[in-house]
């Protein structure tokens, strides 16, 4: 079933294409990394899922329900966090929870406020005002906030901004949790791409309002083709060599190294291609990760 | 809307700044009525000192219902600057917190909220009134005790009865919790516009001035639109205060020279209100929230 619909959804302020033509679907359970560098419009797609911005163009349906016509039916099941964990400095962790927890018609009792301090570990820092917390308690806080009515769909923009690695490692647990255990739909979006490696079933690649990649993140990985990064006896030449030859085809565009995608099977080709040339291979190191992918299509669009 | 009422209030009387105006009103009132209490024969005596020679008043003049007339003439004027600090900062202070993203994505729509932290703005209004109400009254009362009330007005006199005025008093703070609305409603449109605290506040108070200024002008231009302006009307409360008289010139208990100018005063005063609210749900509606 499909949870989240995004068809052709355009965005612009004035001149600017924040987000241009962007369709997408999410299914039920999946754990939807949404992925993009700054200013790719990913902040801006997520607003717009949660109707604090208006579409220039296109549609959203969430739950089966168009977000412009049944707002407040669609927004009764969805947690979230947008950014920053913007909060009242005045008001404590247990005073947050619970005048949020009014703002629900579900029943949010006092124990489940409780348990969801428990929950984002806060428990022992109930009473104290947000004003004394740090970026990390803030935004365990925030993620409190989102989890406290038991949501069935969790949109999650830059979850781990500001936590120490623990706190990272905590926030990809409970996020493992919530999809594995309690069947939770989620939408994360991240800049570290190795917590979203670890974390999504699903990948989308934002970039410059456009979709450049989108599906199953060990089909966009794709093992037979590696990304690889070589050292030799003399890089300037080495470029001009490949950039000459048909192994151009395979360059990856980076500021500093030189990097390929490239099949596996060509990379002795490669390597007696340079020898050959009078340039001497140090090192081929092999990447294959997200981090990569991403680097990969995000430089071959610019 | 009862939740986001109740949401709002909590806020609004957990925030240290809600207080400043309730400490300011505080100060300002037991100030006066200390100097009043030490001195205020000697200030009776100067009010009373160009009509001594025709006019003799038996009782005493300086008494809590006259202290409170001067102290609402005096803070009338600037309870609706204490009030735009709360008010224009209800929808601009969120969005320069940036929790207005965290409200808006509750399942609640914008005009709900709007309207809910409207209500929740004029019940902090009010409150801040009956405070105001209670310092300057009651406590006067207390310290200064009752008696007729005497008024001297540009060119006349006005004594009402001791048994006449309390309930003038009402009808007076019923009035004056519609000017304040009035400037509550308009704190809350700039706030509608804006993403910081600083502009609409400025903003509300600049605009009170600049139309205060265009009530009192005698400028014949300026004449064709100052029964449209709420500045005009705010301060009728003193309405209250002007009796009808009998054909031999002696006051008639119970009785409003002009009732038709409150109730005037009461339509233009709500009118802006309704106008200065829907442009702010009109706005806050339209707006995308970038913050």
């Amino acid at each position: 079933m499909s949870v989240i619909q995004v068809n052709n959804v355009s965005k612009h302020f004035g001149s600017l294409k924040a987000v241009d033509g962007l369709s997408f679907e999410v299914q039920e359970g999946q754990v939807f990394g949404f992925l993009g560098q700054n200013g790719s419009g990913k902040s801006t797609t997520i607003r717009m899922l949660l109707s604090l911005i208006h579409p220039t163009s296109g549609s959203i349906e969430i739950f089966g329900h168009s977000i412009q016509d049944n707002r407040n039916k669609v927004l009764e099941e969805i947690g979230a966090i947008i950014e920053r964990p913007d909060l009242y400095p005045y008001l404590s962790a247990k005073e947050h929870l619970t005048l949020f927890a009014k703002l629900r018609s579900k029943k949010i009792t006092p124990s489940s406020i409780e348990d969801t301090l428990k929950k984002v570990g806060l428990l022992d820092r109930a009473k104290d005002k947000v004003q004394t917390f740090s970026l990390g308690m803030k935004q365990r806080l925030g993620i409190g906030i989102a989890l406290l009515h038991n949501p069935s769909l969790i949109i999650l923009d830059e979850p781990t901004n500001g936590l120490d690695p623990q706190g990272i490692s905590d926030i990809r647990n409970l996020i493992q949790h919530l999809a594995k255990e309690e069947g939770k739909t989620i939408l994360v979006s991240s800049h570290i791409l190795s917590e979203i490696e670890q974390m999504a079933s699903h990948i989308l690649i934002l970039h410059k309002g456009k979709k450049i990649a989108d599906g199953p993140i060990q089909s966009l990985l794709d093992p037979n083709k590696m990304i690889v990064h070589l050292t030799t006896t003399n890089d300037d030449q080495a470029m001009q060599l490949i950039l000459a030859g048909s192994f151009s085809n395979y360059l990856l565009k980076r500021a500093e190294g030189i990097y390929l995608s490239i099949p596996h099977f060509e990379i002795p080709l490669l390597n007696q291609f340079l020898v050959n040339a009078g340039v001497g291979l140090i090192n081929v190191e092999s990447r294959n990760s997200l981090e990569d992918y991403f680097l990969q299509v995000t430089s071959n669009t610019q | 809307m009862k939740s986001i009422i109740a949401f709002e209030l909590y806020k609004i009387f957990r925030r240290p700044r809600t207080y400043i105006a309730f400490g300011a009103i505080a100060a300002l009132i037991v100030v006066i009525q200390f100097g009043l209490k030490i001195d205020g024969e000697s200030y009776a005596s100067f009010l009373m000192k160009d009509i001594n020679d025709t006019l003799t008043v038996d009782g005493k003049v300086l008494n809590g219902y006259l202290i409170c007339y001067i102290l609402l003439q005096l803070l009338l004027v600037h309870v609706p600057l204490l009030v735009a600090l709360i008010a224009a900062d209800m929808i601009s202070g969120e969005a320069n917190l940036g929790t207005l993203r965290l409200l808006f994505s509750t399942p609640f729509t914008r005009t709900e909220w709007v309207l809910g932290k409207f209500i929740a703005a004029s019940i902090y209004t009010i409150v801040l009134l009956i405070w105001l109400a209670f310092l300057a009254l009651f406590v006067s009362m207390w310290v200064f005790g009752t008696d007729d009330l005497f008024l001297m007005k540009s060119n006349y006199v006005v004594l009402i009865q001791e048994k006449d005025v309390l309930w003038r008093y009402v009808g007076a703070f019923v009035f004056a919790s519609f000017s304040l609305l009035t400037v509550t409603a308009l704190g809350f449109l700039m706030s509608s516009m804006a993403n910081n605290s600083i502009g609409p506040i400025v903003g509300t108070m600049s605009a009170i001035v600049f139309f205060t200024i265009l009530s009192t002008l005698n400028i014949p231009l300026f004449s064709m639109i100052k029964p449209y302006l709420f500045t005009t009307h705010m301060n009728n409360w003193k309405e209250f205060f002007d009796i009808k008289v009998n054909d031999g010139n002696e006051a008639i208990a119970g009785s409003i020279l002009n009732i038709a100018k409150i109730k005037n005063s009461l339509f233009v005063l709500s009118a802006h209100i309704i106008l200065f609210v829907s442009l702010a749900v009109y706005i806050t509606k339209k707006k995308d929230i970038l913050s």
